[in-house]
């Protein structure tokens, strides 16, 4: 097992190393418009240097003048140190902006994905128990609706129906007009007044795949041999369901749940870049767009390390939890 | 197998009087008949195919039909209040010098404090100014008893196309209309007469007049007419809010007229018939879903938009099947270190965050300033290319365990090249799978095309997208009140997502042979 893991370990460092090299060249083949652009800005002001100038010592100071190769392992040399340099964009640390905004993406990120738990395993499990009827029709079907359904638009109804025309909440943003005056629970409640919105799309956006996952294993488990047994020497249903299937489906669940686990820290780029919360990813979508490599290279990078770390996560549990599989 | 049972049993039961052994007792399905008797069984495949249906046939013939271009655009008439003139009450001194003389305005601040204070003269820089009222808010300014300025509230105009009057003429008529003495009046030794309306006049010809309204115009081009300055006057001594007036073209002009009492001005707008955009018409009979911000019509906007989201979908879904299909076909069939080399980078691929890299890729482009077609090409290219490492693993899976079957030693024992092999006999197998996968990620590809749009970064202006139409509702008052720009493309986009995913769910089960139903 150790091995194993040892094994897996390593195998992600190297898949992180092609990874980041991958989005590292990309990035810099691209036209760094952000240097271009402030070049241009500063070369425009009375008295200055020309643009050629400015450019050549701007690409110094931010390290493009070297070639990708050299300027990818510099980076990597950096990044090893925990040195990930400065945002263009927000003019602080990365890691310091990074700080402030992670947390409110986890808080979402976790509140959103124990509701998931709590609404789709149990609406999967009555689906797969009764299979083929009108319920079953409905809970398969509207997570079908949910999966379908594209995050702004759903988002955007959200703000028309709740927003805008019953005024229960803000429109967007993560805290209200009159936040400095209130006390700090006033503040809490006007924080989680405006995080209901979001939370809410991110629910009923992600909770079809989890209701669908829970659906088809519980199904295939109540098609195995050891239920039939259960029912054939006369279990009630109800202890054939929940003691019997319920626990072999949680094999998966739990496999699944884990690998999702480092995905919290994500954030959720769409839909708080519509309702303008300040997470992790309104912020890296407002630091992309304008091409700020530092701050774009360090959230891909840390959404690869958290991909990696889910899989990893996942593998390890599935080979803990289910005595079936073993290691060699 | 089991359905084949059943018609055992259902023929027995209807054709008793056929030999055992007879042909026409059995009825013979192929196996992709019985996946369609399967895949028509299921209510939802169903309806998610009449979805799909309804969307294609919108949006490739519908665009056909359509009577508009996509990028055709409307105008319209309206009437727009333009401010057409503003009109000031002149409450502060003007000053004229007499001919060759000079009164600056150091020397004007100074006559303002002897007005206010009500001295005779006053003096600046060693001169000394005699100050003398002449009538209402008339004064006149000598040096040495020799009028050299005066300074008045009551404005001399020059008549249309008239000239200036002369420094003499006009003291002596602000003389004259100050103390309200109209009649007749000399200045420069000529005659000149002064009316109740304070037109200036000479041998019966109007020079001038005074008024104490000034009369600006605020379009360019415009001469305001004498005519349309009294009768404006007029209006305004009535304390008029709307009043009409005809020119001299003979049309009739309406013209509403509002005081703003912080600048003491009064504004005239004429309402103009303007020709513009018709923009965010409402819903009508020329236009059942109205028209959007660029005056186009928004239906034949969805049209289009459809078809360019489903085109892309489809080729996306090309890009990724091929390239999937080569790629883990290749590492399935050979193994070792082939496979090995191909499933890591399947793996680098999954891990990259494809949404943050698209969206810097989108910006990139719009930096570049892309051309709107090319950019599509692009996009389809980059959603294609991080697309198809699942596609690949889910061929190689397939492949691994279809290599060690029979039928495979079969066709190696007969000599079949290793190509033939691999896309003649092990592909097809695979197949029923993939056009699973295939279905569910059209609508996946919808969604993430629509998503980029939506955020600027995907299909641009002048192509229609689902996605790019609900971005008007970035502006807060189409979000509110043009319900007709945005929830009828988010509802395509919905309807065709779901269709693919139902359809998908449906041949899912279809071609799974344990499925009973």
């Amino acid at each position: 097992m150790r091995n194993y893991i040892i094994k897996r370990i390593l195998l992600s460092i190297l898949i992180l190393f092609s990874v980041t090299f991958i989005i590292y060249a990309i990035l810099r083949c691209l036209p760094a418009s952000y240097v271009e652009t402030m070049a241009m800005q500063l070369a425009a002001a009375p008295g200055a240097k020309p643009y050629e100038e400015w450019i050549s010592q701007l690409n110094a100071s931010y390290g493009l003048d070297k070639g990708i190769l050299a300027g990818y392992f510099i980076w990597l040399g950096d990044f090893a140190t925990g040195n990930f340099g400065d945002s263009w964009k927000f003019t602080v640390p990365v890691i310091e902006k990074f700080n402030d905004v992670i947390w409110l993406s986890f808080v979402m990120g976790a509140i959103s994905f124990v509701l998931q738990l709590v609404i789709a395993i149990p609406l999967g499990i009555i689906a797969a128990t009764k299979q083929y009827s009108k319920a079953d029709y409905v809970i398969t079907a509207s997570a079908l609706v949910g999966i379908s359904l594209p995050t702004f638009f759903f988002a955007t109804l959200l703000k028309l129906v709740f927003a805008v025309k019953l005024q229960w909440f803000d429109v967007s943003g993560l805290v209200g007009r009159n936040y400095a005056q209130l006390d700090s629970w006033g503040q809490f409640m006007d924080k989680a007044n405006h995080l209901v919105l979001p939370i809410v799309t991110l629910v009923i956006i992600s909770i079809g795949s989890l209701m669908r996952y829970t659906r088809t294993n519980m199904l295939e488990v109540l098609n195995s041999d050891y239920i039939r047994t259960a029912r054939a020497k006369g279990l009630s249903e109800h202890k054939v369901v929940y003691k019997h299937a319920f626990r072999n489906t949680l094999i998966p669940l739990v496999t699944i749940v884990g690998g999702s686990l480092p995905g919290l820290f994500s954030g959720a780029l769409i839909t708080e870049t519509i309702f303008s919360i300040p997470g992790i990813g309104f912020t890296s979508y407002q630091a992309m767009v304008i091409g700020d490599i530092p701050f774009s290279m360090f959230y891909m990078t840390f959404l690869a390390v958290l991909t990696l770390a889910g899989n990893l996560i996942s593998d390890i549990l599935y080979a803990v939890v289910d005595p079936r599989v073993r290691i060699a | 197998m089991s359905d084949k049972n059943n018609m055992y049993a259902q023929n027995n039961d209807s054709e008793e009087t056929l030999s055992l052994n007879d042909d026409r007792r059995v009825k013979t399905l192929s196996p992709g008949a019985l996946v369609m008797k399967r895949f028509f069984r299921n209510r939802l495949a169903v309806i998610g195919l009449i979805m799909l249906g309804t969307m294609f046939a919108f949006s490739f013939i519908g665009g056909m039909i359509s009577p508009y271009r996509q990028d055709e655009q409307f105008y319209t008439y309206t009437y727009l209040e333009k401010e057409y003139v503003a009109v000031t009450k002149n409450n502060d001194f003007r000053y004229v010098a007499a001919e060759g003389k000079e009164f600056g305005s150091a020397a004007q601040a100074q006559f303002l404090l002897a007005q206010m204070t009500g001295k005779e003269e006053f003096s600046y820089k060693d001169v000394t100014y005699g100050v003398a009222q002449e009538g209402t808010d008339f004064y006149s300014l000598s040096v040495d008893g020799e009028p050299i300025a005066i300074a008045y509230k009551d404005i001399v105009n020059a008549a249309d196309g008239a000239e200036d009057l002369p420094f003499a003429v006009k003291y002596a008529a602000l003389t004259a209309y100050s103390n309200e003495e109209t009649g007749a009046f000399s200045a420069d030794g000529k005659e000149y007469e002064l009316d109740d309306a304070g037109n200036i006049s000479a041998g019966g010809e109007i020079l001038g007049y005074i008024s104490r309204f000034v009369v600006q115009s605020k379009e360019n081009g415009v001469v305001i007419t004498r005519d349309f300055k009294e009768r404006l006057e007029e209006a305004l001594d009535g304390d008029a809010e709307e009043f009409a007036y005809t020119g001299e073209d003979g049309e009739e002009h309406n013209y509403s007229i509002s005081y703003d009492a912080s600048a003491k001005v009064w504004s005239v707008m004429q309402e103009t018939e303007t020709y513009v955009y018709d923009q965010y018409s409402q819903p009508s009979s020329t236009h059942p879903l109205g028209t959007d911000t660029n005056g186009m019509d928004m239906l034949t906007r969805l049209m289009y938009g459809g078809r360019v989201s489903l085109i892309i979908g489809f080729i996306v879904v090309i890009i990724e099947t091929v390239l999937g299909v080569i790629l883990g076909g290749i590492s399935g069939y050979f193994g070792k270190w082939v496979d090995n080399l191909i499933m890591r980078i399947v793996d680098i691929f999954y891990c990259i965050p494809s949404m943050p890299l698209i969206i810097i890729l989108g910006a990139a482009m719009d930096g570049m300033r892309v051309d709107p077609q090319i950019r599509m090409l692009y996009l389809m290219l980059i959603l294609g290319f991080l697309g198809w490492p699942g596609i690949a693993r889910l061929v190689r899976g397939q492949i691994l365990s279809l290599r060690e079957q029979e039928f495979m030693t079969a066709a190696e024992a007969c000599g079949i090249s290793v190509s033939r092999r691999i896309f003649k006999h092990l592909i097809p197998n695979v197949i029923p799978q993939l056009i699973v996968t295939c279905t569910m990620s059209l609508g996946s590809i919808i969604l993430t095309e629509s998503t980029l749009s939506f955020l600027g970064l995907g299909v641009k202006f002048p192509f229609a997208s689902w996605g790019n139409i609900i971005n008007d509702v970035n502006n807060a008052y189409v979000l509110t009140n043009y319900w007709f720009i945005w929830i009828p493309a988010g509802f395509c986009i919905l309807i065709s997502v779901l269709g693919f995913n139902f359809v998908g769910d449906g041949l899912r089960d279809a071609f799974d042979p344990r499925m009973k139903r």
